[in-house]
């Protein structure tokens, strides 16, 4: 009787397709998302992320296709995320059948958005994605970058998801750019630095590379482990994460955990 | 041969509901998704979606006339299916950030802030589930994905309070879930049920509790 710890597949798609980037710099293709999405489900996965890197405005139609096809045949939360610029960019995906949409750059240059959006859609559809990279000059150590972590944006990443939940965002997804592609581990104190700092859900991303990594980022305060190229590439599966998050004692949704 | 049942997801302007649609019609209903009272009325089945703020979702409700095509369906004896937020609309009223709302007052009791270190409660869950319950027959020991911050916490309904057209008499199946504190998470109440989780987004269980509720209609 208690809130399972979520496993969570993240898709980073281009024009409808599946790729996975190594700090996102080095892009490898793995196939059609939907298809990807029906086997994730099949699973056990908890919830799924497209996270889509499509350079073009003009294609985005493809990617409301793609949350159409999806939201169609897959029945587990799907959060859409990537170049997520106005209200109505958000409309369009909650529309095609996304659950929860995660803004990013956009609201760091107008952080007004993350509130018209939460006001408008309700805090629960809102999710505000920080890329953020150790940085001694941040009071926290922590700064929130853009660029794929090669820019720095001067602010605080601690004090970003502060202001993101007092702007009514409904969970951050966190991902770390020092330990993004390392597959070294997930980074244990940016999660906790953020977990100190506010009352919302947090999904741990980046560095995940090994089963034993999974356990303590929920220990130091995630709500939720993301991870991409481990799950696609199966070098993990599903159902391993949640046998190594059950064994360190966490409860996880059972369905996907392999009984025999 | 039977026909599929018709069912109506009440359109009122909020959220992803083509979720609801085709999970509806993947266990076997005919969906049609709509504001119109008398094709609402006519359906078979009508199920109310609701994400977001109470405030909100009842200013939608009111604008196409929900609560009188509650009313006019359960004095009628026909089946709702309230989701979410469309569960916690069916109570007295919801408080959020101070603000007292009334809601369509079919159930005694308030909904408010669920108190936990983390909120919102989000992810997947296990219910306490009478054995009484015909929407979670098969499926009582699976898990379902929530997503709020606000709850009915207790069951204040009394017998007499029961819907006149239930021959029985029965009393309400109320099913409970535990995030923080105990909160109310399903109700069967005659004609009129309601769930706080999504089971269109509960993989496998929610679309068996889907098709458990159509079953009925």
């Amino acid at each position: 009787m208690t809130l399972g710890a979520r496993v969570i597949a993240c898709l980073d798609v281009d024009q409808g397709r599946v790729v996975k980037g190594v700090n996102f710099l080095d892009l490898r293709d793995a196939g059609d998302p939907c298809e990807l999405a029906q086997v994730y489900n099949d699973r056990g996965i908890d919830e799924l992320v497209f996270l889509d890197i499509t350079a073009s405005h003009f294609d985005r139609g493809i990617t409301l296709d793609l949350v159409r096809r999806t939201a169609d045949t897959v029945f587990i939360p799907l959060t859409v995320g990537g170049g997520v610029r106005s209200v109505q960019d958000i409309d369009h995906l909650l529309r095609a059948g996304a659950d929860k949409v995660s803004i990013n750059t956009a609201a760091i240059a107008r952080p007004e958005l993350l509130k018209e959006a939460s006001e408008r859609f309700g805090s629960q559809c809102i999710v505000l994605s920080i890329d953020a990279r150790r940085d001694p000059e941040m009071p926290s150590g922590f700064g929130v970058t853009t660029h794929g972590g090669r820019q720095s944006t001067g602010i605080d990443a601690v004090e970003w998801a502060r202001q993101g939940e007092a702007l009514g965002v409904g969970e951050i997804l966190l991902n770390s750019m020092d330990a993004d592609g390392t597959k070294s581990g997930f980074d244990l104190s940016l999660i906790a630095a953020i977990r100190e700092a506010i009352t919302i859900p947090v999904i741990a991303s980046g560095g995940a590379g090994a089963l034993e990594h999974f356990p303590p980022a929920i220990e130091a305060g995630a709500n939720a482990v993301l991870a991409a190229s481990v799950f696609h590439f199966g070098e993990i599966s599903i159902s391993q994460v949640k046998s190594e998050l059950a064994k360190a004692g966490i409860p996880v949704r059972q369905v996907g955990i392999d009984t025999t | 041969m039977t026909v599929s049942p018709s069912v109506v997801v009440l359109d009122y302007g909020f959220g992803n509901v083509r979720s609801a649609v085709r999970a509806l019609e993947n266990v076997g209903a005919q969906v049609v998704l709509t504001s119109d009272f008398e094709t609402a009325m006519e359906a078979d089945g009508l199920v109310i979606p609701g994400v977001g703020a109470f405030a909100a979702c009842m200013a939608g409700i009111n604008a196409v006339r929900g609560s009188q095509l509650v009313d006019a369906r359960l004095i009628a004896d026909r089946p709702v299916l309230g989701i979410c937020v469309g569960m916690q609309i069916m109570f007295d009223r919801g408080i959020e950030h101070g603000v007292d709302t009334a809601g369509l007052g079919q159930w005694p009791g308030t909904v408010d802030q669920l108190q936990a270190p983390v909120i919102p409660h989000m992810g997947w869950n296990t219910v306490h589930v009478p054995s009484e319950s015909e929407l979670f027959r098969g499926i009582e020991g699976e898990e379902f994905y929530f997503v709020h911050s606000y709850a009915a916490k207790t069951w204040a309904m009394s017998r007499s309070d029961l819907y006149q057209p239930d021959p029985y008499q029965r009393p309400a199946v109320v099913s409970y879930c535990e995030y923080g504190e105990s909160f109310i998470a399903a109700v069967e109440n005659g004609p009129l049920s309601a769930v706080q989780f999504h089971p269109e987004k509960s993989g496998n269980a929610g679309l068996a509790l889907l098709g458990n509720w159509v079953s009925t209609l």
